[in-house]
């Protein structure tokens, strides 16, 4: 009982710390709502990639599997929604900014990556789509690989920006979401799909 | 004849050669046709007030915006070009007009304008310049700085006769 209750405040913590940490930021002085909002989904959509392989290695206590491929589902789609605020926000904020991210012309490098995240993140979401068509055998190993370079893009993306999030919860969230990435792909282990019988 | 031997040396020398060369900036091609001029960047015009006015300082000061003005071709320093200068900083948004700031460059092409400390936005801390008056073609520069707790940054024109 007193594990179950650890693992969700770890959770909330992880997740909850970056997002309270980034809404309090000096830096948010003089920012329009917009911009703000489009920094929080930024935050919120990184906190969604801790929670998905979680999900789908049983890690959190009292969801039963079937409710958990559910719930991966329901939070892939919110991951989608909260990419395009990120983008559409701050494309309302500064348009050349986002125009030249998204033309890989960017004078920063973290943008690209950003960039790069953005379309694993829709090749991930469209193979979903497909699932039933393309069957567990390719669709399994098809998703891991795309979600394996939205995390690293987007861990490439987040640590680069100079932004609201706080050094500290940022490293610690990005280096949680890379081993519940890593513990995930180690006990599902897509590639064995690819094996013939 | 190409030995084992030949081949590794002419390998070296060309490698070496091409560090040599590499690293003296001798492969620059723009040398031939002089200073070249500075491609505008498409960020930079971002927030631009046409006619902001000159200034002595913008707002209450405590960071340092410098840089030089040169013709394309020669680099001769040009005296007397009016830069804008704006931010994001302690003091207020880009888009504020009291962020916004003029100012000339003396006899030797330097400008150098103080303004409140730029504080990172867009995922980096920077600043914005623009040359943008009849004589030159117009160049808005978005330089970002290394170190969002640095207290100076630099931008350097070179301009092409308009």
């Amino acid at each position: 009982m007193q594990q179950r209750f650890l693992i969700w405040l770890a959770l909330v913590t992880a997740i909850g710390g970056p997002l309270v940490v980034a809404a309090t930021s000096p830096l948010l002085a003089w920012r329009q709502p917009i911009y703000i909002v489009a920094g929080l989904a930024g935050v919120l959509a990184l906190g969604a990639l801790l929670i998905q392989p979680m999900l789908l290695t049983g890690a959190l206590p009292g969801v039963v599997p079937f409710r958990a491929r559910q719930v991966h589902r329901w939070i892939g789609w919110g991951l989608i929604a909260c990419v395009a605020l990120h983008i559409a926000g701050l494309w309302i904020t500064s348009p050349p900014d986002v125009v030249d991210a998204l033309l890989y012309t960017s004078a920063t490098p973290f943008s690209a990556r950003g960039v790069t995240a953005m379309w694993a993140l829709l090749a991930a979401a469209l193979l979903t789509l497909w699932r039933h068509r393309l069957g567990p055998r390719v669709f399994r190993p098809a998703h891991s690989v795309a979600v394996v370079l939205v995390v690293i893009t987007s861990i490439l993306h987040a640590v680069r920006v100079d932004g609201t999030m706080g050094t500290a919860s940022k490293w610690m969230l990005c280096a949680l979401v890379l081993c519940a990435t890593a513990s995930a792909l180690v006990q599902r282990k897509p590639w064995r799909m690819l094996k013939r019988r | 004849m190409q030995t084992r031997r030949t081949f590794v040396t002419t390998g070296l020398v060309a490698l070496g050669a091409a560090l040599l060369t590499g690293a003296s900036g001798l492969m620059v091609p723009a040398r031939a046709a002089g200073v070249a001029p500075t491609p505008t960047m498409r960020g930079g015009a971002n927030n631009y007030r046409p006619g902001a006015p000159l200034v002595d300082r913008i707002g209450n000061g405590g960071f340092w915006m410098t840089g030089t003005v040169r013709r394309a071709g020669d680099g001769a320093p040009l005296p007397g070009q009016r830069i804008q200068i704006w931010a994001h900083t302690t003091e207020g948004h880009e888009r504020d007009p009291h962020s916004h700031g003029a100012t000339l460059t003396a006899a030797n092409g330097e400008f150098r304008l103080e303004m409140p400390q730029i504080v990172p936005a867009f995922g980096q801390a920077h600043g914005h310049l623009a040359y943008d008056s009849a004589d030159f073609e117009t160049v808005f520069l978005r330089p970002v700085m290394r170190n969002s707790k640095d207290t100076t940054l630099r931008a350097d024109f070179v301009l092409q006769p308009a």
